[in-house]
């Protein structure tokens, strides 16, 4: 009997399951689906692992809708720490910085070293504003790194991927890739059986979330197609500061909250900039991603939590 | 080169103006062949004129209000600022007619367009 399986599970069922194992469930979000993870059960080291996406810290940032953006990364690490299963790793989805400065590449750093996890970054658009155009976050982060800082690793069986989408944006578009980075990737995911697990992950979403603002990625289609064959796919992105989902044939699209502050939600306001949310709200909008993979399980369970819970 | 050597033939001209007007003139009083100075702002991720229409030799300053840093890129590439933090300005002198097309190089939606006209 599975608990954990996504496909078709039932209130009722789920129900039944809870009676049998005399326990809780936790409920998990993925991609819009419930996935039921039995409390008993939830131990990373047997069922899988987990990793941590926080995105958008915009250190620097000292604008109304959050006049100290470093304290409130600090809180997130803070957060991670009382996780009560490690994650194996972190990804941050770019915006470590406000203006690329080495003073805030540095607070950045100090206070996601706290974490005390191996990170993997890709960068945000302020993360290559120096004056050498994405020297000084190459200096820290592109070691073993292509081109601007695309990567890939494996872990845990998973193939991560680490793309860059925000270098020669072109006039009127949004995310950028580029054939070089493209064909880089084309080659990465050659040698990898369709059964391997994928998570992607970039800054700009890569799937169109609202063109007029810029959300997606122009050459972003190339890349889901070489993902087809693959049967498990998980793309992660930031840049939005909100949380949306989307489930497409087997790849599940999920982005994350800022450590920073909230941008509106499409349609909702004249621009994407930041928002101002009433005192004592802004904690309730900030957050942090757990990912779990759990052997045999199709799509990972993407949980999010805010600063406030 | 005819161009630069006329530019800078008329540089040379408005200097020698200049030094002749002296005291008579008062401080930054723009000379008769100077186009007044135009602005452009950046306010929610958007640039105010989209389409500003000036003439030959204006000093163009772009100016961003935002709380995000943005900046300007012309197509294809005929000038370049660096990110403007909140409050933060560039300025660029059109110094040839035509239109001049830019765009943000951080949020590549953000378009406007420079018309210079001929004197």
């Amino acid at each position: 009997m599975s608990h954990d399986d996504n496909s078709g599970i039932s209130r009722r069922h789920a129900l039944e399951c809870m009676i049998w194992a005399g326990t809780g469930i936790v409920w998990t979000m993925s991609g819009g689906v419930p996935t039921s993870t039995l409390l008993g059960t939830a131990n990373a080291a047997d069922a899988g692992f987990s990793f941590l996406q926080i995105s958008d810290s915009h250190v620097g940032f000292d604008k109304p809708a959050n006049p100290n953006a470093l304290s409130t990364l600090e809180e997130a690490i803070a957060k991670v720490g009382k996780l009560p299963a490690k994650p194996a790793f972190m990804i941050h989805t770019g915006d470590i910085t406000h203006l690329s400065k080495d003073t805030q590449f540095d607070d950045a750093k100090q206070v996601i070293g706290r974490a005390g996890l191996d990170v993997h970054y890709v960068p945000g658009e302020p993360d290559i504003i120096d004056e050498n155009n994405g020297k000084a976050y190459l200096d820290r982060y592109g070691k073993g790194t292509k081109g601007y800082g695309w990567y890939s690793f494996d872990d845990h069986g998973v193939h991560f991927v680490g793309l860059v989408n925000v270098v020669d944006l072109k006039g009127g578009g949004m995310g950028n890739l580029g054939t070089e980075q493209l064909a880089w990737l084309a080659d990465d995911l050659k040698a990898k059986s369709a059964s391997t697990p994928i998570v992607l992950f970039a800054h700009i979403p890569l799937w169109t979330i609202a063109p007029d603002w810029g959300w997606g990625t122009q050459d972003s289609a190339q890349v889901l197609q070489m993902l087809s064959r693959f049967g498990s796919v998980t793309i992660l992105n930031g840049h939005i500061h909100q949380i949306m989902q989307k489930v497409e044939g087997n790849v599940t699209f999920h982005t994350a909250r800022s450590t920073a502050f909230p941008q509106p939600a499409p349609g909702t306001a004249p621009s994407p900039g930041p928002m101002v949310v009433p005192a004592g709200e802004l904690r309730g909008v900030l957050g942090i991603t757990d990912v779990v993979y759990r052997v045999g399980n199709q799509a990972l369970a993407i949980t999010d939590s805010t600063l406030a819970g | 080169m005819n161009s630069l050597l006329r530019t800078t033939r008329r540089s040379a001209l408005r200097l020698a103006v200049t030094i002749a007007l002296g005291a008579a003139c008062p401080q930054g009083m723009a000379l008769a062949d100077d186009p007044p100075p135009a602005k452009v702002t950046i306010d929610n991720f958007a640039f105010t004129p989209a389409t500003l229409t000036v003439k030959l030799g204006t000093k163009v300053t772009f100016i961003n209000h935002d709380d995000i840093p943005h900046s300007i890129v012309s197509i294809p590439g005929k000038f370049r600022s660096k990110a403007l933090d909140t409050d933060q300005s560039f300025e660029y002198t059109f110094a040839t007619a035509g239109d001049f097309d830019y765009f943000c190089g951080l949020h590549p939606h953000m378009k406007g367009k420079i018309i210079v006209t001929p004197e």
